[in-house]
């Protein structure tokens, strides 16, 4: 075959297609690169790279396929009573959502909240996924050119979710290691004068409770701080709970649901809650998001904005079959919460015997820790050198803090739910490898 | 324990004096004006700092009021918001407003109350049902095919739970390729071989799949239009555009009026003349966004206005968009001729990097709850965009498993055609029948699943406001819910879409009955 030369294309992109604001190529992209050419793999590729940096669920999966194995009339249709079952969902065009699934998702969040919080099922407006569900918010709460305040270290997501297509900004509201990374009002005012210096309008704070990567709740007191910050701006709160289900302890998570029916829903049309399946129930591929808001008129919006981002008909219908059995959620919830807190107690210990010091979290699936004593310079410089050392030697894909916007170099997230014990006593192993090199090493070092 | 979910109403913190707050302030800046008299330019400087004087020393008053330990909730109606909201008026209704403000994008589309949408709404709260509510109102507003439904019911309740080993999860709980698993993409890609005639070879690698046609409009228009630029659209046109475009691309759509006389096919001059209408007004035209078959009409376009399209396209360097949704629903004597077929066959001379295909299962296959649409591009740099966007709308894994299972069921999607074709086939001629048999006239159609009814003999006056009074009627008296041409930016009043793939051949005397009512109505005041 000749070398075709291929004519140069012509016709014009739009300037979304041709920009990088998707953030696919900063570097917590690029170590996901280093995992799929080389995949652990406990058999066959024993010295590949694991992944640490994917925050997904695996440890409760097998409760999971228990259950649709002991409950086939979930994913059956119109067996039974229930004649007209498949009509009604393969018909369903409307961007409501079926209601025994919205039903059953309330049902689940109040459950998850320990029923210290009453959802409305008609609040709830469904989308593919909790991504689609912040992009979705920040296009009905903020115009083009506007901004949301977000604390750092955040979720890399956001750099995309909340201001590609949106043409949003985000200002952060900078979080330091001298407090554990709390929010605090000084933070909150300098943020907001920050925006003010660059003349964009702040339309909100957007908060992830718990905590994506710290994997630490936010406390009661720093929550109503914060209510009370956006009530003052007149401005609106997003908090995405994502991962409120998987809290080690029932009692350390307080949401802002909680707070707002302690004080009869006063101010509450600005707060909305994102919640979705893909961390607590470990189901990404199911792209089952939620948008549940206190305020009409968003509620009416999002509901409309919904058509570009539905769930499949087929998958309400089995997650409602799933979520409205209040046996199965419990022991889902409690065995859940179980295991992740054994995992997070493995790694910190494991890190610990390192002398690697991680900061105290309470959920998640993720601990955040620090390699600041580790680092040769305490820069970003520094932090992308040892990255790229842990990545391409010790053979672990973790996050570097600097994609996370930590202002405090050294940190990295370091997920611990998306792999067997084994493979984690693995991991565990090469770091502490990796470290007896380089005390060794500067140690000799020092000795010259 | 019941709980009433009203917006809290606002007024109860500062309504009921921001009226007399704005006499207040009225009252001393007459004062002032009066006082001075002469210049007016001279007393009104000074008019304005002591409006504003007056506001500050409020302000300060209401934050002394409060105790001075606690940081207190201010009420959403206070004043920080002034220099954005210098208007009087909404000083005064402030107190009637929910506080905090959404997106300019949020207002419109929560202002949109256009008839497609108002009718859906209608129908939708008093749902005709034979048995149970035989008064309801009868939804031939919704473009779904019910007709075949049975043969779909009967294969999910065969197959739809994995058969003898039932669902199982594994494999598709974990994040999937945003774009669509590979097994969805040949399924689909065989599919719409069959569908296009059999003569069209479709290749996954220039798939990007999304969770309904919809948001695959959308992405498209993100991905080659920037904000305030537009697409030329053949009017009348699918109500939905306006939504997908126009919404979050920011994207304008500029009708091309297609007429009567042409049974609403597209004439080249009058794309040529919106083209350079455009231009003239300063408007940068992106592309051309197309149905075919036509929703709302039904009419295909011929091979020879493919190849007009495509050079129009050449010529002025913009896109093509065509939206193939409804490619198996025809029901005429006339051949579809997919755009890819000519693509495909003169590939050498056109350069296919701008032309680009919406499909999905809702019209086809019925399966509008699954979610599952199609965006076909031979455009490298768009696919890799599409990949990217498509993560805000993909397709849930657990329905790409069991749509892959169903579009490999070869003899099954067979059967199915052949039994809906026929279907579609019998109550299209059936309707459009009785439709002629009491006055009303349908534009020759052979595709989709609407027929596109002339009523301009029974609106008064002949605008879109007798139209919309005609609609009127048709829900209230008629009780039945069709799509008014004005909400398809018909240039011509008059004319409806009717849906007929929701009605089996026993319940058209029934519509036919409805339909007749309004007519006779219509007659006897005119």
């Amino acid at each position: 075959m000749g070398i075709e030369i291929e004519k140069p294309c012509v016709v014009e992109l739009s300037n979304i297609a041709v920009s990088n604001t998707h953030g696919e190529d900063s570097p917590y992209f690029a170590g996901w690169k280093a995992y799929d050419d080389n995949p652990y793999d406990e058999l066959t590729n024993p010295s590949g790279v694991i992944q640490m940096g994917l925050a997904e669920n695996q440890v409760s999966f097998d409760l999971l396929e228990k259950y649709l194995e002991e409950h086939s009339e979930a994913t059956t249709w119109g067996k039974g009573v229930r004649n007209s079952s498949f009509r009604d969902n393969a018909l369903f065009q409307d961007y409501h959502g079926l209601h025994s699934f919205r039903a059953a998702m309330a049902s689940f969040m109040e459950q998850i909240r320990g029923e210290r919080a009453k959802f409305e099922p008609d609040r709830l407006v469904i989308t593919a996924g909790a991504t689609a569900a912040n992009e979705l918010l920040t296009f009905i709460l903020a115009n083009p050119g506007d901004a949301l305040l977000v604390p750092t270290p955040y979720y890399p997501g956001f750099d995309r979710d909340l201001r590609w297509r949106t043409g949003v900004k985000i200002v952060p509201i900078h979080c330091d290691s001298s407090n554990n990374f709390q929010i605090t009002p000084e933070a909150l005012e300098g943020a907001y004068k920050e925006a003010e210096s660059m003349n964009t309008k702040v339309r909100g704070v957007l908060i992830t409770n718990p905590s994506n990567p710290l994997g630490a709740t936010i406390e009661r007191s720093v929550l109503e701080q914060i209510l009370e910050f956006v009530t003052r701006k007149n401005i609106h709160l997003v908090s995405d709970e994502i991962y409120s289900g998987s809290v080690f302890s029932p009692s350390e998570f307080v949401s802002v649901a909680e707070i707002l029916e302690a004080r009869n829903y006063k101010d509450a049309e600005r707060v909305h809650i994102v919640y979705s399946l893909s961390k607590d129930l470990g189901l990404p591929g199911f792209r089952v998001g939620t948008i549940y808001s206190y305020n009409d008129k968003v509620v009416t919006t999002a509901r409309r904005m919904s058509s570009f981002t539905l769930i499949s008909s087929q998958t309400q219908h089995l997650l409602a079959s799933m979520l409205s059995d209040k046996d199965f959620t419990e022991l889902y919830i409690r065995t859940n919460r179980e295991r992740l807190r054994k995992r997070y107690e493995m790694i910190i210990e494991g890190l610990r015997s390192n002398g690697i010091e991680c900061l105290k979290g309470n959920g998640g699936l993720f601990c955040w820790m620090n390699m600041s004593p580790l680092l040769e310079k305490a820069t970003k410089e520094g932090e992308l050198k040892l990255w790229n050392a842990i990545i391409h030697q010790v053979k672990l894909n973790i996050s570097p803090g600097s994609s996370c916007h930590c202002s405090e170099p050294g940190w990295f997230r370091v997920c611990f739910a998306n792999m067997s014990e084994n493979t984690l006593q693995v991991a565990l192993e090469r770091i502490r490898n990796f470290v007896d090199k380089i005390r060794t090493h500067t140690l000799t070092a020092g000795s010259n | 324990m019941t709980r009433t979910r009203e917006p809290e109403s606002k007024s109860k913190t500062s309504s009921p004096s921001s009226s007399s707050t704005g006499m207040k302030l009225i009252v001393p800046l007459q004062g002032v004006v009066q006082g001075r008299g002469g210049i007016l330019l001279g007393s009104l400087i000074p008019c304005a700092l002591f409006y504003f004087f007056q506001l500050y020393l409020k302000k300060r008053r209401r934050s002394n009021d409060k105790h001075p330990s606690s940081n207190p909730p201010s009420p959403s109606s206070s004043f920080p918001e002034l220099p954005r909201t210098p208007s009087r008026s909404n000083l005064s209704s402030r107190g009637s407003l929910t506080g905090v403000r959404l997106s300019r994008l949020a207002t419109t589309i929560s202002d949109d109350d256009s008839a497609y949408y108002v009718g859906l709404n209608r129908a939708s709260r008093d749902p005709y049902h034979k048995l149970t509510n035989p008064d309801g109102i009868i939804q031939l507003g919704l473009s779904d095919n019910t007709l075949s439904l049975d043969l779909i019911g009967d294969w999910m309740r065969k197959w739809g739970s994995g058969g003898d080993d039932g669902l199982s999860i594994n494999g598709i709980a974990t994040y999937q390729a945003f774009d669509g698993v590979d097994e969805l993409k040949l399924a689909l890609s065989d599919f719409m071989h069959q569908v296009m005639g059999g003569s069209v070879h479709f290749d996954t690698s220039n798939m990007v799949l999304t969770a309904g046609a919809t948001p695959a409009i959308e992405i498209l228009s993100f991905c080659l239009a920037d904000h305030g630029n537009a697409f030329l659209v053949p009017t009348p046109y699918y109500p939905g555009f306006d939504r997908d475009v126009k919404w979050r691309p920011g994207v304008d759509l500029i009708p091309v009026h297609c007429r009567s006389a042409d049974n609403f096919n597209l004439s080249m001059t009058a794309l040529e003349q919106a083209y350079s209408q455009a231009r003239k007004r300063g408007v940068k035209v992106r592309g051309i966004l197309v149905s075919n078959p036509s929703n709302p009409v039904g009419n295909m376009l011929t091979q020879d206005m493919l190849y007009n399209l495509i050079d129009f396209a050449e010529d002025k360097n913009i896109h093509l968009i065509v939206d193939e949704v409804f490619a198996g629903s025809t029901y005429g004597s006339e051949k579809f001729v997919s755009v890819a077929e000519i693509l495909e066959s003169d590939s050498e001379y056109i350069d296919n990097r701008r032309i680009h295909i919406i499909y999905g299962l809702s019209k086809d296959l019925a399966l509008a709850g699954f979610r599952v649409g199609v965006i076909y591009s031979f455009n490298k740099n768009v696919l890799a965009t599409a990949r990217k966007l498509c993560r805000f709308s993909s397709i849930s894994a657990p329905t790409q498993r069991l749509v892959t299972s169903m579009l490999s069921d070869k003899k099954f999607i067979q059967d199915y055609f052949e039994t809906n074709r026929n279907r579609m086939r019998q109550v299209h001629h059936e309707f459009v029948d009785a439709l002629s048999k009491i006055g009303i006239k349908c534009a020759k159609s052979s595709g989709g699943m609407f027929c596109w009814a002339d009523m301009s003999g029974l609106i008064k006056p002949y605008s879109e406001k007798g139209e919309l009074e005609l609609w009127e009627k048709f829900m209230s008296i008629a009780k039945i819910n069709i799509t008014p041409g004005s909400a398809c930016h018909c240039i011509e009043p008059g004319w409806f879409r009717i849906c007929f793939t929701t009605m089996s051949l026993d319940e058209i005397p029934l519509v036919i009955e409805r339909i007749r009512r309004v007519v006779e109505v219509c007659k006897f005041s005119s």
